[in-house]
């Protein structure tokens, strides 16, 4: 079976004032479906620059990149966005709810892009809620959340248009120890039972011990 | 003054919002000053007003004239050292647009009388001898491009016809606050004239000039002529003639008290636009006063600090704002040209300038100041901006 | 815009003084455009209900106003005698000769004097407007002393109310009747019999003579035998047309200095939206990272900014309305440049005026949500998310 993630010397750099950086040397890698990924390495070694090149939220210098068969690289913009909302599910470290919407508002949001009406679009939303455990707190703002619950509504955000890759950056990096627990458990069982690929960048080792594959990035590049 | 120094560099932190702050600012304060100059623009009749004037006209309105035998009785009231004559003669210059003053009058003792109209004695020479001849202000003279020996032809309403008149003569203000938009001609003309095709309206004035000998005569002086016409034909009325002109301005108060109220109305707008500014960035800040709080540093140093921040952009933005009052009222002025013939920005002014500045900078302070003295420590350092 | 509503209303709720101050200095502008319009708007209104379309008064020509004309006593018969001129049921033709003056009166409970109209109408004076409606006491008696008085008059002017006397012209003149003219121009006058003010004024010459047509199309046939006739040195105007354009100078005024007024005050406003915009985009730069990485595109991020800018504006729109509104229990009187004479009006809020105010609101949030909204827009949605 095809890889759902096909990388092939990609490279990327930054501008930094006058400078230029180069973050990502010559990667390539292939991320068979159903796997569940950690990307470690210290800071600065780009691993969330390449999370963000695969989410579809950056574009490489150079390089090929494939997610599901389509060549990412060469999309344009609106293009790019129209197929991150299909095929890409985040979960950030800060959880980036919309404050202002209620759990189930802030669910629904993907499903906004899609042509769904709105009581199927509340379907979902419920059924994604109620899966990772949140039924019963669907009026409920972020503010009225704890950091734990918060990340899973965005989990269950990041689940809604049952996307192809589900991307995390330091999902538990805000989190105590009893949540970190939870939001783990909530990941493992999406990939286990739904099949879910997983890509997650993180630091803690706790939560890399979760992961079936962990590759390392040092200054750019690959250190396996 | 280190609170000084921080406020400052506070105000400099988000330029973008300091800059939009400042324009805003600079925009209202110019209006406000626009404004106050149009309402003294207003009174400008009355400020130039002599206190050693009294204008006699008939009493039952300025629509009716008075009978040119008065004359010498008026000259005759102890206390007064002149009297001359004056006709409104409200013609129109090509169009209706074209306002400007226009008095038929009695030539040697008008320009007596009005020593602030300054005309070189050549000119008053020509004048006097020119029986059509006409004297005009240098803003009129400015404003239509009216030289000596030009001939301005006028539409009579009043007195109906067309009238010409040979410019003789250029008056220049002694004051600042003196209106050069008039033009003066001879009242034996005019009166020629009405007494072939109006005679009603013949040997008759608009209004008695008086000169008195000193300013604390006047009401004695107003009381004895008005005494002297009184159960004739046409009574009159006397006054001041700085009470004359503001007459006039009573009549249109309705507009004045508008004009104030509108431009009271713009500090209001403004002072909102700048609380605003001051309280989000106040709001931002929430953890570094916490922090300021945690170092030892106490409300009365928060407040001076967004005091000072709220007082350098007020300051900013009234200055550039009053510099700019200058050049803009000057524009204004031409662009009106004759309909405010004195458009002065006065010192006072600037002063109200000055201090609805000061107003806007402390109001829009007060809020955010008593809310940054109030933040608890821990909380305020868990805030996220 | 896929963006829901929901997220922009509610975010303006969450940020209340932020919305409450600059939505306040909005409304501040629209009352005064409001305002302004709403004041020209009642001028014209009171001039133009000041006269009827089938009537027409004839003035010496180019004497601008009826208080600078003369028409002596052959020129008025020799308008009555036109062809064009009804008929009354008495056989009489509809003709008003009359004399107009300005006279100083005294504001009560002021010292402070203006000048009204004194009309002395002939016979038909009355019937040539039917607006003028009798309200108090009687009409005064031909040949007599005897006055009514507009009830704007009566009630400002001191000694003109119902059963007060007034001296002007060597005598003392009895207010026995207080008349309604509807809201135009004649509520602010005082009138009288034509001869009786001749003589109180020495005048052997009328101002003005008031004629009602046979039918409104005549009206051309009349002005050009008035021209045409050697005779007679006059113009003649539709009524409705003389007074509004007595009101000319005064309506420009307002309206060129109030919108002048306006669209500087608007710079004001606009800069405070722009303030507030771009603070609500700095707060909510990872907001604006998250809905891109989501996949909505930069266009529905624009809009959504834009109708953010708009809903605030609009919102001072309806408030400044509402306080404008309030203006029309407040009545204006002044002095009339052109006619030299006192009129009161009202302010005067008409549908169009609500639409061009709230137009001028939108105007106002558009110009000062665009840039903030471009600058959200062009967000690179890495950076974006980093500011979290």
């Amino acid at each position: 079976m095809r890889p759902v993630v096909e990388i092939r010397n990609l490279a990327k750099s930054y501008r930094r004032g006058d400078q230029v950086v180069q973050v990502l040397r010559d990667i390539t890698m292939d991320i068979p479906a159903g796997d569940f990924v950690a990307l470690m390495g210290p800071s600065g070694s780009g691993k969330s620059t390449l999370l963000n090149l695969i989410a579809g939220i950056d574009t490489p210098d150079s390089g090929e990149l494939r997610v599901d068969g389509t060549d990412i690289g060469d999309l344009g913009e609106a293009d790019l966005a129209a197929w991150r909302a299909a095929n890409v599910g985040f979960i950030f470290q800060f959880y980036n709810l919309m404050p202002v919407l209620t759990a189930l508002e802030n669910v629904e949001l993907p499903l906004l892009l899609t042509g769904l009406s709105r009581s199927e679009r509340r379907e979902h939303a419920e059924a994604a809620l109620g899966m990772v455990g949140l039924g019963d707190r669907l009026e409920h703002y972020p503010s009225e959340l704890s950091g734990g619950q918060q990340q899973r509504v965005a989990i269950a955000r990041a689940i809604i248009t049952d996307p192809t890759l589900l991307v995390a950056d330091e999902p538990t990096g805000d989190l105590d120890r009893a949540s970190a627990e939870d939001v783990l458990n909530l990941m493992d069982r999406l990939n286990d039972e739904l099949g879910k690929t997983i890509i997650m960048v993180t630091h803690d080792p706790h939560s890399a011990e979760r992961a079936h594959h962990v590759k390392h990035l040092e200054k750019g590049v690959l250190a396996d | 003054m280190e609170s000084f120094k921080l406020a400052l560099r506070n105000a400099l932190r988000h330029r973008l919002r300091t800059g939009l702050t400042v324009l805003g600012l600079v925009v209202a304060i110019l209006a406000f000053g626009l404004l106050q100059t149009v309402i003294d623009a207003w009174y400008a009749g009355a400020e130039g007003a002599s206190n050693t004037r009294l204008i006699t006209r008939n009493s039952i309105s300025l629509v009716f004239t008075l009978p040119i035998t008065y004359r010498d009785k008026i000259r005759r009231v102890p206390g007064v050292t002149g009297v001359s004559m004056a006709n409104w003669f409200g013609g129109v210059y090509i169009t209706e647009k074209n306002f400007f003053p226009q008095f038929a009058v009695d030539p040697k003792t008008y320009f007596e009388l009005y020593p602030e109209f300054l005309v070189p004695p050549e000119q008053m020479k020509e004048f006097l001898r020119d029986r059509k001849g006409a004297i005009v202000g240098r803003k009129l003279a400015r404003e239509y491009g009216f030289k000596v020996g030009d001939v301005v032809p006028l539409r009579g309403t009043i007195y109906p016809g067309t009238w010409s008149f040979v410019v003789r003569g250029i008056y220049d203000g002694a004051e600042k606050s003196t209106d050069t938009s008039q033009l003066f001609f001879h009242w034996d003309y005019l009166n020629e004239s009405a007494k072939r095709t109006m005679p009603k309206r013949g040997d008759s004035t608009g209004v008695y000039v008086v000169r008195i000998a000193s300013p604390d005569q006047a009401a004695e002086v107003a009381q004895a002529i008005d005494r002297e016409f009184r159960n004739s034909l046409a009574e009159t009325l006397t006054e001041t003639e700085k009470a004359f002109q503001l007459g006039f301005v009573a009549m249109t108060e309705a507009l004045v008290v508008a004009i104030r109220i509108v431009s009271f109305l713009v500090i209001f707008i403004i002072l909102a636009v700048m609380a605003n500014t001051m309280a989000m960035t106040a709001r931002e800040r929430t953890s570094e006063y916490a922090t300021l709080k945690a170092l030892g540093f106490g409300p009365g140093f928060l407040g001076r600090l967004i005091f000072g921040e709220s007082l350098v952009i007020a300051a900013v933005g009234g200055a550039v704002g009053i510099a700019l009052t200058f050049p803009v009222a000057n524009a204004f002025a031409a662009k009106m040209g004759t309909l405010f013939p004195v458009f002065n920005v006065s010192p006072e002014t600037i002063w109200m300038q000055v201090a609805a500045a000061i107003v806007v900078g402390c109001a829009a302070a007060i809020v955010p100041a008593v809310r940054a003295g109030r933040v608890r420590i821990a909380e305020g350092l868990r805030a996220i901006g | 815009m896929k963006i829901p509503l929901s997220y922009i209303v509610r975010n303006l709720w969450t940020r209340k003084l932020t919305t409450s101050l600059t939505a306040g200095g909005m409304a501040l502008v629209v009352f005064v455009f409001a305002t302004v319009l709403m004041l020209e708007e009642g001028l014209r209104a009171t001039l133009v209900q000041t006269g009827l379309w089938d009537n027409a008064v004839v003035i010496r020509r180019s004497s601008g106003t009826e208080v600078q004309s003369v028409i002596d006593r052959k020129q008025a018969a020799v308008i009555a005698s036109a062809p064009e001129v009804a008929y009354g049921a008495d056989g009489e033709p509809m003709v008003s000769k009359e004399v107009v003056v300005l006279i100083n009166l005294d504001k009560r409970g002021s010292t402070k004097p203006s000048n009204v109209v004194i009309r002395g109408v002939g016979p038909k004076g009355l019937a040539l407007r039917p607006q003028v409606k009798l309200v108090e006491g009687r009409m005064f008696r031909p040949g007599s002393s005897e006055i009514v008085a507009g009830r704007a008059i009566a009630q400002r002017f001191t000694g003109a109310g119902l059963n007060e006397t007034l001296r002007f012209g060597g005598r003392e003149w009895t207010v026995v009747g207080l008349f309604d003219a509807g809201g135009s121009g004649f509520d602010s006058e005082i009138w009288g019999d034509a001869d009786q003010m001749m003589q109180a004024f020495r005048r052997n010459a009328y101002s003005v003579a008031v004629v009602e047509l046979a039918s409104a199309d005549r009206f051309p046939a009349f002005r050009e035998r008035l021209e045409d006739d050697p005779r007679l040195t006059v113009e003649a105007k539709r009524e409705t047309v003389f007074y509004a354009e007595q009101s000319e100078l005064l309506a420009n005024f307002i309206r060129i200095l109030g919108l002048t007024l306006s669209v500087i005050f608007s710079f004001g406003a606009i800069i405070g939206a722009m303030i507030t915009m771009y603070a609500a985009v700095s707060n909510r730069t990872a907001e604006i990272g998250t809905l891109r990485a989501l996949g909505f595109p930069r266009g529905s991020i624009l809009t959504a900014f834009l109708l953010e800018s708009l809903f605030l504006s609009l919102l001072g729109g309806v408030i400044g309305l509402l306080l404008a509104s309030l203006m029309r229990f407040v009545s204006v009187s002044t002095m009339n440049w052109q006619s030299f004479a006192e009129i009161a009006f009202r302010f005067s809020l008409t549908p169009q005026i609500v639409m061009q105010s709230l137009a001028f609101a939108a105007i106002m949030g558009l110009l000062g949500g665009v840039l903030p909204a471009a600058r959200a827009a062009r967000l690179k949605i890495v950076d974006a998310l980093r500011a979290a």
